[in-house]
């Protein structure tokens, strides 16, 4: 095989791994909360929150696991006034997420101006591929903790959702909010705390963008990722192992890019930047309507109706 | 305020009950508390980090309605507003949460520009070339957005997503000329098209400094009021917003209704991209990338989505732009505290949906129905 192609699969596989964990996160963040039978379409304002504050905490206190944290906290607060808001009658819940997304991004901007110049500390990475004696394969295999904590919890939240109560009462909710109801399970309540979740999941997926890839804060730092993870769970029809592989999937589109400007190929780069909102638009084109779809969605979402 | 009281009054004057006439009060006193709630949870903000809001807000109104200078960069600003509101108030009335105004505005504003540049090579006099830039703005604009309608109905696809990818496409696409093939050599630091020049440009009003991006937003919000209230067509389409399954069973064309209304919204966006690029620009850029879409979804919010209440809501917004620069200047605030108080407005203003047909004073008193 020609050497440029290597390259080029191998930077897409290290673009794969990096570009995925953010969109893994806000999606399992999603999966969870429209697993309850509400949709958060603001998580893309919880990402950018996430991100700036991760970096601000990260500058502050020197220790990016404590930027982690709070850039959680940021996204819990956000899902928390989605959660609430929506909590209250004749609330549409998609236009409160397009308030969520720009409140959160209005207050990242904001509160992020000082951040834009100094350098924080970021998230260390494992050096997986220091083995195979490639330096541009041990480059692509360096991979961040935060990668694999996604990988765990999606195994939780697939195994949870089956077996435990709380899974049962989540899926129910979504599901039948009458039935719900007669088992005496306070549907206002559960989507209130899965929303708040979710938001939280998604908070930490800003920080990865801050903290480790690309590792800076600014405004252009995320570009729609939180809103793509949306449509990544219905493609992934609401599984949270499948919303793993999607992300991977996701990852490697929006990798295509700047892997052929590795290797020299700049013309169409914004082509290639596109490659994850046509990729986007194509899954939602072909699982709207298919009848697999249809069966796993939970049956209180709006988005599918 | 005094809208407000006013209208108490005229209620409370009327003999009986009118269950119109209470139902438009409530419609404009409801957003009014919101925007006064608005205001008072952003001074909330405001001195939390240690700012003053009495400046802030005597900033906006000198800023924004001070002199007839700010008065007309507000009404400049309020043009775009306008076409990007309609843009979301026209899909709204039909059930459809449209959010891709933004795409739209880049696109058109971009195959304006690209249409103008043989024609300016060529020598075509302005009074053809303008009417084919608008023409090919309000058609990219109108089938960009279409296409969010057709992929709703014919194929499920969520309009409010696929809405927003198109947006992001659309300045991929734009981005993708403006620094490739239709590059202007001369244009080092920020990547553009050619320039129209100044005799392809657009003027302004007479006896104003404001351009006529202003009127068309004017005309067409009355235009699209008389259509979606005072026609068989805009019956049909508010019918469809109201119940789909209905209207379908009614024989209404549903789906057509839906690709119509889009691709409306998509030509006044489209529009608002050629003012950008004719009027104010001279070439299409990242500046065409300035946030009008996304401004209108929450002017549309503020005017309940009636195409008149339009134009005063996006003259306030245009006001709140204009005096972004003062506030960023004399308070020594981010440009992003715009952003902020547009997300708290934002907010507020739908929490205050729930509001509706809860508040006794609005209700007909006479018998318990409410309709």
């Amino acid at each position: 095989m020609d050497s440029a192609v290597i390259t080029v699969l191998i930077a897409m596989l290290g673009g794969a791994i990096r570009v995925s964990t953010p969109f893994m996160f806000v999606a399992l963040g999603e999966c969870l909360t429209e697993k309850s039978g509400r949709i958060n379409l603001g998580l893309e304002g919880n990402l950018v929150l996430g991100a700036m504050v991760a970096y601000a905490v990260s500058f502050l206190t020197g220790n990016p696991w404590l930027g982690v944290l709070a850039a959680g906290g940021a996204g819990l607060f956000l899902g928390a006034l989605h959660g609430y808001i929506c909590k209250l009658p004749k609330v549409n819940d998609i236009a409160v997420g397009i308030a969520m997304m720009s409140f959160g991004t209005g207050l990242a901007f904001f509160f992020g101006k000082p951040f834009i110049q100094p350098t924080a500390p970021r998230l260390d990475a494992i050096p997986l591929g220091d083995w195979t004696g490639n330096p541009a394969l041990a480059q692509a295999l360096q991979v961040n903790p935060l990668f694999f904590v996604g990988i765990i919890l999606s195994v939780i939240m697939w195994w949870a959702f089956r077996n435990t109560k709380w899974g049962l009462i989540v899926r129910m909710t979504g599901d039948s909010a009458a039935s719900a109801k007669a088992m005496g399970v306070s549907v206002d309540l559960v989507r209130f705390l899965a929303t708040a979740a979710g938001g939280f999941l998604a908070g930490i997926g800003g920080a990865f963008l801050s903290l480790y890839y690309p590792g800076s804060w600014n405004q252009g730092l995320s570009s729609g990722q939180g809103l793509m993870a949306v449509a990544l769970v219905i493609f992934a029809r609401w599984d949270p192992i499948k919303c793993i592989f999607a992300a991977l999937l996701f990852g490697a589109a929006g990798a295509i890019g700047p892997a052929l400007q590795s290797v020299g190929i700049s013309q169409g780069y914004y082509f290639f930047n596109a490659a994850p909102y046509i990729l986007t638009l194509f899954i939602m084109i072909a699982s709207a309507r298919s009848k697999g779809a249809a069966r796993e969605v939970p049956g209180e979402l709006s988005i599918t109706k | 305020m005094t809208a407000d009281t006013a209208d108490k009054a005229a209620t409370k004057s009327s003999a009986g009950p009118n269950l119109q006439l209470l139902r438009f009060a409530e419609s404009i006193t409801i957003p009014v508390l919101a925007l006064v709630a608005s205001a008072l949870v952003f001074s909330v903000f405001l001195l939390a980090i240690g700012k003053d809001p009495i400046t802030f807000y005597s900033l906006i109104w000198t800023g924004g309605f001070g002199s007839s200078f700010s008065l007309q960069n507000t009404l400049q600003r309020a043009a775009p507003l306008i076409l990007t509101g309609l843009a979301f108030a026209v899909p709204a009335r039909i059930g459809l949460t449209m959010i891709g105004g933004e795409g739209a505005l880049v696109l058109g504003g971009f195959t304006a520009a690209a249409v103008a540049i043989p024609m300016v090579v060529g020598g075509v006099p302005p009074f053809v070339t303008l009417p084919v830039m608008a023409i090919t703005a309000m058609l990219t604009g109108g089938l960009w957005v279409g296409l969010t309608g057709w992929l709703k109905y014919y194929r499920g696809v969520n309009e409010t997503i696929a809405s927003l990818l198109l947006s992001y496409i659309a300045i991929a696409i734009m981005n993708f000329f403006v620094e490739g093939a239709l590059r202007d050599p001369s244009s080092a630091n920020k990547p553009s098209t050619m320039p129209i020049g100044d005799a392809y440009r657009v003027g302004n009003i007479p006896g104003m400094d404001v351009h006529w991006g202003l009127a068309a937003g004017i005309i067409l919000a009355i235009a699209l009021w008389i259509l979606m209230s005072r026609t068989t067509f805009g019956f049909a389409a508010r019918m469809t917003g109201g119940n789909a399954r209905a209207a379908l069973a009614q024989g209404l064309p549903v789906g057509w209704l839906m690709v119509v209304c889009c691709m409306i919204a998509g030509a006044c966006a489209g529009l608002a991209g050629f003012f950008e690029v004719a009027a104010i620009h001279g070439q299409a850029n990242a500046s065409l990338v300035a946030g009008y879409g996304f401004t209108g979804i929450l002017v549309s919010f503020l005017a309940r989505h009636n195409p008149i209440a339009v134009v005063p809501v996006a003259i306030l917004f245009g006001a709140i732009a204009a005096a972004g620069g003062v506030i960023q200047r004399r308070m020594g605030m981010p440009d992003a505290t715009v952003l902020v108080l547009q997300g708290i407005m934002f907010v507020v203003l739908l929490v205050s949906e729930t509001f509706y047909g809860r508040i006794k004073f609005f209700q007909p008193r006479s018998t318990g129905d409410r309709i």
